[in-house]
């Protein structure tokens, strides 16, 4: 689960991370509000407005500015609440901005870069830091990997002090600021322990003038599956940010995602399920979606899978493959037949089926009536629902 | 020969009275596969489908034998469970549990890293959020349907459940048949990876082919594609899913995520190439790959 800047700025400071003065806002009311409070409580002019969406890139893309004064920042606000923020995260599409962080304006010496994320071939924490500060950290790791310091983190151990000292003078942090660099990141390291982080990043960490390190920015993204012990983060998930077929399909604890073709593909298994859209689009067609109806689905959680793909207005033929292991191809055949009754189908339908009770998948789909193409395997099913979709007037 | 399992392996099942682990001892049990018994804290001494139930590992292992596990105890205590079985000397765990959070498999990898089975060799975990394991007609250790399998040449390892069973019912329609089939799961942090079953199938006298099904995410395909062309002789056919999948989406698996512009399919393909190793072009042709390997 992503969450926005400045929930994540909240946790920071729940666990005690220092972090610059902001406020969330939704209305350019509440903006000019905060700017005036902010100014008033620092004694600084200036202030920053910045979009909250869950991409990066917003900077870039127009939607962070430093500005002096509660009516600037009133105006700069009125610019930003509702513009559509398009950065290299966002897609051309871009992100409709509904909410705000003014932020007090704060003077920077350096501008680092700091992360945590669980690195898979070690299976262990890894914390890293740059010099390279606000920069496109991918860029500096693929063009001067020197210049990202790693520490690989012992589970047993946590991030230990001289680990967190090691990152604070590679990065040439000195005398009171080392210290608090080093204090800085510890307390980080907790915090993506302690809320199941899969990432905390960091970009800018700032040295202040007056040599305080801190957090100028912070992206945090939850392991989705640790979720359940973290009930408070619940509150976080903003669901403007995603696509509401994807919430709807977590409603029935399926896995699915909206892709931009025309044909709807329901499968079981998520490895069988990418290799499907694959499959699709080697015979020239565009996948509409991935969904993974998982192994244990129900005639109901088929039903409702089966609806989500109807509903999307741009899905021209769907194709159904199922190799049955745990999951029943007569569940998969029931739940697709309860699904039509409720809602129709307006698109051509081509069904393969393979595995448990297969036999008795085809009996039920052949005794329903509905116009269904069956299909001996995986490429005949996907030549077959290319072609249909094409001749539907689906081709993209 | 065979790896990791065959007709003497000793299994247990963790969460054994659990409705998944109930329908999978029976059928691991009809297959073949020694299920020896089961454990469900709260209710050892009695007898679940005619399977002798323990309150913990340690004392099923005492009683039993066994020298495996399969593990089908919810997310919340599955890391645990893996940790109990390795205390107890068990020395091949097998984990189906899909959904294990990521940090809690980290603290569990290293303190597995430290321990070793009754054997006195490392504990080998497969998984988690994997099919298992299964050496046609001798040990069936997992979820995948017996059935679509057959005794044979080819050794198989996947990332993907159901991609398995693509590729087991084609190497079957074709008659090569497996001599294991190694589901290592679709997680970020796991237990064996491609390298390892990769040594293994080496090793294994009756394997004269290797089939590796991969998906997008991480480096592991590209690190067994490096290990394939350094250590191996035996031919490799592959095929890795996801090649239309979207960056920064996951998709399914925690493990599938193309993230900051790494662990594209066509990345992992270059470097499967360069090592030599088959590429089929897509699942359907899994089977017909492994085939061509032996014209």
């Amino acid at each position: 689960m992503k969450i926005h800047e400045y929930q994540a700025k909240e946790i920071l400071s729940r666990f005690g991370v220092p972090v610059p003065k902001s406020v969330p806002c939704f209305s350019i009311d509440e903006a000019e509000a905060a700017a005036k409070a902010i100014i008033a409580e620092t004694g600084g002019e200036v202030v920053v407005v910045k979009a909250q969406i869950h991409a990066g890139g917003r900077g870039k893309g127009g939607g962070v500015k430093v500005v002096k004064g509660a009516a600037a920042a009133r105006e700069t606000a009125q610019k930003i609440l509702g513009m559509n923020l398009v950065t290299h995260q966002t897609g051309p599409e871009g992100k409709l901005v509904k909410r705000l962080l003014v932020e007090q304006g704060v003077d920077i010496a350096r501008e680092l870069y700091f992360s945590i994320v669980v690195d898979r071939g070690a299976g262990r924490v890894v914390v890293m830091a740059s010099r390279e500060g606000g920069m496109e950290i991918e860029e500096v790791a693929a063009t001067h990997p020197e210049k990202i310091l790693k520490e690989v983190v012992d589970p047993a151990i946590g991030l230990a002090a001289f680990q967190a000292r090691n990152l604070a003078y590679g990065l040439g942090l000195t005398g009171p600021s080392a210290k608090a660099g080093a204090e800085l990141f510890m307390q980080l390291y907790k915090v993506f322990v302690e809320t199941d982080g899969s990432l905390l990043e960091v970009n800018p960490l700032v040295v202040l003038k007056s040599g305080a390190v801190l957090p100028l920015d912070c992206k945090m993204t939850f392991d989705d599956n640790a979720l359940y012990r973290h009930k408070d983060l619940e509150s976080y998930r903003d669901l403007d940010e995603e696509e509401p077929s994807e919430t709807e399909s977590k409603r029935y604890d399926l896995s699915f995602i909206k892709l931009e073709g025309s044909i709807g593909c329901m499968v079981n298994g998520a490895g069988l399920a990418m290799a499907t859209m694959d499959t699709i689009k080697y015979f020239g067609g565009e996948p509409a979606n991935f969904l993974d109806v998982g192994g244990s689905a129900t005639t109901e959680k088929v039903t409702a899978a089966f609806k989500i793909i109807t509903a999307d207005p741009s899905v021209r033929g769907i194709f159904v493959n199922i190799f049955g292991g745990i999951m029943k191809c007569d569940t998969i055949a029931a739940g697709v037949i309860e699904a039509v009754k409720q809602v129709g189908l307006k698109v051509p339908l081509v069904v393969r089926l393979e595995g448990t009770n297969v036999e008795l998948g085809k009996k039920l789909l052949a005794e329903s009536g509905l116009a269904v193409t069956s299909a001996d395997d995986m490429a005949d099913g996907a030549k077959k629902i290319v072609a249909l979709a094409a001749a539907s007037g689906g081709k993209r | 020969m065979a790896i990791l399992v065959n007709k003497t392996t000793k299994l247990i099942v963790q969460g054994l009275t659990g409705s998944a682990g109930t329908f999978h001892a029976k059928q691991m049990r009809e297959y073949g596969t020694q299920v020896v018994g089961g454990v469900t804290p709260g209710k050892g001494g009695t007898v679940h489908e005619g399977f002798p139930v323990f309150d913990t590992v340690a004392d099923a292992v005492k009683k039993t034998g066994a020298n495996a596990t399969v593990i089908y105890v919810p997310p919340p205590g599955a890391a645990d469970a893996i940790l109990e079985a390795a205390a107890a000397g068990i020395d091949l765990v097998v984990c189906i549990t899909e959904g294990i959070p990521t940090l809690d498999m980290v603290r569990a990898k290293r303190v597995l890293a430290d321990m070793s089975g009754a054997s006195g060799k490392p504990v080998t975990l497969v998984g988690p959020n994997c099919p298992g394991v299964i050496t046609p007609g001798q040990c069936k250790i997992g979820i995948m349907p017996g059935y679509i399998h057959k005794a044979g040449r080819v050794g198989v390892v996947s990332r993907s459940g159901t991609l398995t069973y693509e590729a087991a019912h084609q190497l079957t329609a074709l008659g090569l048949g497996q001599t294991t089939a190694v589901g290592i799961g679709g997680d970020p942090v796991k237990g064996l990876d491609f390298i390892d079953v990769l040594a293994l199938f080496e090793a294994d006298k009756t394997t004269e082919a290797i089939l590796m099904i991969g998906e997008i995410g991480g480096t592991s395909e590209e690190e067994a594609a490096a290990f394939v062309r350094a250590n191996m002789k035996k031919p490799v056919a592959a095929f890795i899913a996801g090649q239309t999948a979207p960056p920064g989406k996951r998709m399914g698996h925690a493990g599938a995520i193309i993230s900051g512009g790494k662990g594209t399919a066509s990345e992992k393909i270059a470097a499967l190439k360069a090592a030599n190793i088959a590429i089929a072009p897509t699942p359907a042709d899994l089977g017909k790959t492994v085939a061509r390997l032996f014209a």
